[in-house]
């Protein structure tokens, strides 16, 4: 890390608040312990393995399949959430009716709510004897689709309260606007609110996707965790882990590290062009 | 078109914002809405473009109630104070956004759609940024831009909310000219909202003084100057 | 005259009937998949009765694991508070190059996988890790035990309190510190009595997430904590103990605990955006 450039503040307006050289300090010493080494130490352990080994292990016949059910889960889960999170996110802001801080204040129970709390919950909800399982035509619990489940369960807030502040600052003059020009309700919202709100909906798809992605403890327990079938990339690591297979555990973790990585780029570029967008408009 | 406002009222939770006002506006008329803030002129003009609803009275467009028609078919134009262009649209496509919003066999195909886009970037005197994003432009161009696509559809009636609050004395001036022009250029029957004693009285043929929901004099510049109906009027307009 | 309101609120607004469905919709949403799973936690745990849940509680394994996350508890969130402070008062009171990478940095941990999380402290400390050797001489243990329990959930929670204040303390300039300095305090006296006033509901509301995440992490801890029961076991941990021995009642009793911590967890937090709604940072979480 670059962190010798980092220290050296900004000659022109340099704060005159005591302090930075302190809590510079700290912060580089207590995040390169905490965070940065022992991410550090992940790759380093990968680039150990050299490349042939690296793809047997990380890229082997259950790995693929164990990222393709993390991958398309979270992609699935995500899109659940992008269209009931816009919804819950339109209710909130637009009406007022009983119940709705209520209602606000419960949206971020996922965020709460401990992740083995909710797995061993929507097991039990969605087993073929649960509440909602025997109602299903179909199994969900240690199916794929159970995965699904746990993933919509933990994503929901991201895309709710990314969309919401977005959706509150709107305003009523573009659809106004729109309406004044002939437009009515529902074109209104295709053409002109929706389009307003994508990149909030877009980043609020990608929080969710990111968290899902990388979810262990709502997941293991719907999921079944059979190999090649219900098991997700997380629990592969711990599988590996546990067998004592640190050279499999650790390629798998990098995957899912530059994957995570991939993520935040994306996230980072969407909310930025966003900001430019807005920045210019003022 | 002629513009009938029958004894209409609205209440804001206890708050009277209009009290019975009536007012003849004539076809072709330019008319402004002066008054202090909280004199109930906006509200006025929603209420005409049908973006608020009334307690009581009526609107009538050219002798027909329009009261209960939604704002999509009066058949207004509306410049709003902020403009409320689309972001994401280029100018092209705000300007264009009435035409393509129309339905079934009304709708002009895309080759009647960019020829009028261009002959209101003439009328307007923007040519040449038909491709460029709100972001991109000036206030007085983003106004308008705004003008532009309140009159894609041929509205007879433009309604303006403070139109040139938002700009500089300069600009100001310049956008005063040219919308009069396009006001008879058009023949458009115009009615805009201002707390600018200055600009009502250099633009329009007759000016409605409002304060705390009613109207206290409607008449000429000159004849407001000349014989201030009220101690207010004397008050505001000196 | 009602109608006429009604066709003029179509021009900016719904239908009632559609605002209706959509409302209904939204609730029903939120209570299949919010409610019912917070719902079925206490109905399972309760399901036998009060008497074997008092029971399944009182249990000695079950009670180290509680004890164990309130120490867990009781050292991170204290420790990350104050680093959380520590970097917001660099980020947000200086200027300097490359600050939005470092807040990229501060936020890393959200995007890691809790999993691949404790992955990174067991190949530090583990038997075959970096500093395995040296720990194993010094008869240091950190794997499979608390001390890297309490470094799993450092490293989950660390963004949370620096992510709730950078904003805030940003938002709020470095007027007010620095009139305290011209009046002659200095930086600690500035801190002390100007600083934290300013920010006191928005370090709690971080101070409450970190404490929510600290007792309920599952993933990284499960990874280093090695399951031992009586000892290594947080109370997530033993809820995953008891469900895979079929003891659905006693995990649930458990899971019970957790979901009430969540319960008050969510109404503090919205007390507090209630009442503090101006100093707390907003929707970024």
């Amino acid at each position: 890390m670059a962190t010798a450039a980092l220290l050296v503040p900004r000659r022109k307006r340099r704060s005159v608040i005591p302090g930075f050289g302190l809590t510079m300090g700290l912060t580089v010493v207590w995040l390169s312990f905490l965070v940065l080494i022992p991410l550090a130490a992940v790759f380093a352990r990968s680039a150990g393995l050299g490349w042939g080994h690296f793809v047997d292990v990380g890229l082997s016949d259950r790995a693929m399949r164990a990222y393709r059910l993390s991958f398309g889960g979270s992609l699935a889960a995500a899109a659940i959430n992008s269209v009931f999170g816009l919804l819950i996110a339109w209710v909130l802001v637009r009406y007022e009716f009983p119940g709705r801080r209520l209602m606000s204040a419960f949206v971020d129970l996922p965020f709460a709510l401990p992740t083995a709390v909710a797995g061993i919950a929507l097991t039990a909800i969605y087993a073929d004897t649960g509440w909602v399982g025997r109602l299903l035509p179909f199994p969900v619990a240690y199916k794929p689709q159970g995965v699904v489940v746990a993933m919509v369960f933990i994503g929901l807030p991201f895309v709710v309260r990314t969309v919401e502040p977005v959706l509150a600052d709107l305003g009523k003059g573009i659809e106004e606007a729109a309406a004044t020009l002939g437009a009515g309700r529902l074109t209104t919202f295709w053409r002109v609110i929706l389009p307003e709100i994508a990149p909030a909906l877009l980043t609020g798809f990608a929080l969710a996707f990111a968290r899902a992605v990388g979810e262990y403890g709502s997941v293991i327990f719907i999921a079944g965790n059979v190999p090649y079938v219900s098991e997700i990339a997380p629990l592969l690591i711990v599988t590996q882990l546990e067998q004592f297979d640190y050279e499999g555990a650790t390629a798998i973790a990098t995957v899912m590290l530059a994957a995570s990585f991939l993520m935040l780029f994306v996230i980072n570029l969407i909310q930025g062009r966003e900001r430019r967008r807005l920045g210019q408009e003022a | 078109m002629t513009i009938s406002i029958e004894n209409v009222s609205k209440t804001f939770d206890t708050q009277s914002a209009l009290n019975g006002v009536s007012l003849a506006i004539e076809d072709g008329a330019f008319v402004a809405l002066l008054g202090p803030s909280g004199s109930g002129k906006t509200t006025l003009l929603r209420i005409i473009a049908g973006l608020a609803a009334a307690d009581g009275g009526r609107i009538l467009f050219g002798g027909e109630d329009v009261t209960e028609r939604p704002v999509q078919k009066r058949g207004i134009g509306f410049v709003f104070q902020q403009y409320a262009l689309f972001r994401h649209m280029t100018v092209a496509q705000n300007i264009a956004f009435g035409l393509t919003v129309m339905k079934g066999k009304d709708k002009p195909d895309r080759a009647a759609r960019d020829r009028r886009v261009q002959e209101l970037l003439e009328l307007v005197r923007l040519p040449g940024l038909e491709k460029r994003f709100p972001a991109q432009l000036s206030g007085g161009q983003r106004q308008r831009v705004a003008l532009a696509r309140a009159l894609a559809r041929n509205p007879s009636i433009l309604l303006l909310d403070e139109p040139f609050g938002a700009l500089d004395a300069k600009v100001r001036k310049e956008l005063r000219i040219a919308l009069r022009e396009i006001h008879d250029r058009v023949g458009l029957t115009s009615i805009f909202v201002t707390h600018d004693r200055e600009e009502a009285f250099a633009l329009a043929d007759k000016v409605a003084i409002l304060n705390l929901g009613k109207i206290e004099q409607f008449a000429p510049p000159q004849e407001i100057e000349s014989a201030p109906a009220s101690d207010f009027v004397r008050d505001f307009v000196s | 005259m009602s109608r006429a309101q009604h066709t003029a609120r179509a021009a900016v607004g719904e239908p009632g009937a559609v605002r209706l469905v959509l409302i209904l919709l939204a609730l029903g949403w939120l209570a299949l998949v919010i409610l019912l799973p917070l719902f079925a936690v206490f109905a399972q745990a309760f399901a036998r009765g009060w008497s074997t849940y008092r029971d399944t509680i009182a249990q000695p394994d079950t009670l180290a694991a509680i004890r164990l996350t309130l120490i867990v508890a009781a050292i991170a969130v204290p420790v990350n508070t104050v680093f959380g402070i520590v970097m917001a008062w660099t980020i947000a009171k200086h200027d300097f190059r490359g600050k939005d990478f470092f807040v990229s940095l501060i936020d890393l941990p959200f995007s890691v996988s809790p999993v691949v999380a404790g992955l990174c402290f067991v190949l530090l400390f583990g038997r075959n890790g970096w500093f395995g050797s040296w720990l194993s001489a010094h008869d240091i243990q950190v794997v499979f035990a608390v001390p890297g329990i309490v470094l799993a959930t450092l490293f989950v929670t660390f963004p949370f309190v620096a992510r709730e204040l950078i904003p805030l303390m940003t938002a709020q300039g470095r007027d007010e510190e620095e009139a305290a300095l011209t009046l002659g305090a200095n930086g600690w006296q500035t801190f002390w009595h100007v600083t934290l006033p300013n920010i006191r509901w928005g370090l709690l509301y971080g101070m409450l997430l970190t404490n929510a995440r600290a007792m309920g992490e599952f993933g990284a801890v499960s990874v280093i904590s090695g399951h031992i029961r009586g000892q290594t076991n947080t109370m997530p941990l033993q809820v995953e103990v008891l469900y895979n021995e079929y003891n659905f009642t006693g995990a649930f009793a458990v899971a019970s605990l957790l979901a009430g911590l969540a319960l008050v967890t969510l109404v503090v937090k919205t007390a507090l955006e209630w009442r503090h709604r101006e100093q707390l940072a907003g929707a970024g979480h």
